[in-house]
């Protein structure tokens, strides 16, 4: 637990499962001032493009992944009146059926803790140094980027400054 | 100049090595440079950065363009589009 400018924050990148609903009950233990939070979980599909996987393995940049996570979350908070934000994302093996990812959001209303989810979501997808490959019975392969996530980020930006163009 | 280079990914796969030091001769100024000076050193960077436009670079753990200067950096990753989330 840390805190970004007023925010609670806790980041965490970790190669073991987590429960969702213990993180998040961390933003909301012990304070009034929350009136809204929203919870994002990525899990892993039993199938990619209609074909059955036996698992996926998520290779990371460490040191990176973690700085443009905070970054991300920092940016997050200067836009929005956030009261707490969780970011945990897994690496190394994740079976079909287990969380990937999950990005919790905290304010006193939802248009805040709902547009900072969906922010941070999209830079994570299109941002964060992390590369999904997956198992099939066949081998296994590299996922290759969708251009949607792309224009899903890209449309924060659009509203944002101009900054980030330069990345 | 010694700078440290990592890879990631099917970038790493094909380099076939996830990270090195190397001796960056004079006169390559920018991470583009640096992976035409790097297609040059054998089958498998050619391989590798066959497709360098699709390659995405960080310095330092910043997300750089090609364009970018080189000049005192630490740590060169290269890697391919993200895939995380």
């Amino acid at each position: 637990m840390r805190y970004i400018a007023t925010m609670k924050a806790i980041i965490r990148l970790q190669r073991e499962p987590f429960d969702a609903a213990v993180l998040t009950s961390e933003l909301t233990c012990g304070r009034s001032d929350v009136g809204a939070m929203v919870t994002f979980t990525g899990v892993c599909r039993g199938d990619e493009n209609g074909e059955s996987i036996a698992a996926l393995t998520l290779e990371h940049y460490p040191g990176m992944a973690e700085s443009e996570i905070e970054r991300h979350v920092s940016q997050a908070a200067e836009r929005w009146p956030l009261s707490g934000v969780i970011v945990i994302h897994r690496y190394g093996r994740v079976l079909p059926g287990e969380n990937i990812v999950l990005v919790a959001t905290a304010s006193s209303h939802r248009e805040a803790a709902f547009s900072a989810a969906e922010f941070i979501m999209d830079y994570l997808k299109t941002r964060a140094p992390f590369w999904k490959q997956v198992e099939k019975t066949g081998g296994k392969s590299w996922i290759e980027a969708r251009n949607s996530d792309d224009a899903a980020a890209e449309r924060w930006s659009a509203v944002h400054h101009g900054h980030e163009a330069a990345e | 100049m010694n700078v440290k280079l990592r890879y990631f990914a099917w970038v790493r796969e094909r380099v076939g090595k996830p990270e090195e030091m190397v001796e960056v001769p004079p006169g390559i100024a920018t991470v583009h440079d640096l992976m035409t000076w790097l297609s040059s050193r054998g089958e498998e960077y050619a391989y590798a950065f066959d497709n360098a436009k699709v390659i995405r670079a960080a310095i330092d753990h910043r997300h750089v363009r090609g364009d970018a200067p080189i000049k005192g950096a630490g740590e060169i990753a290269f890697f391919p589009p993200m895939t995380g989330g």
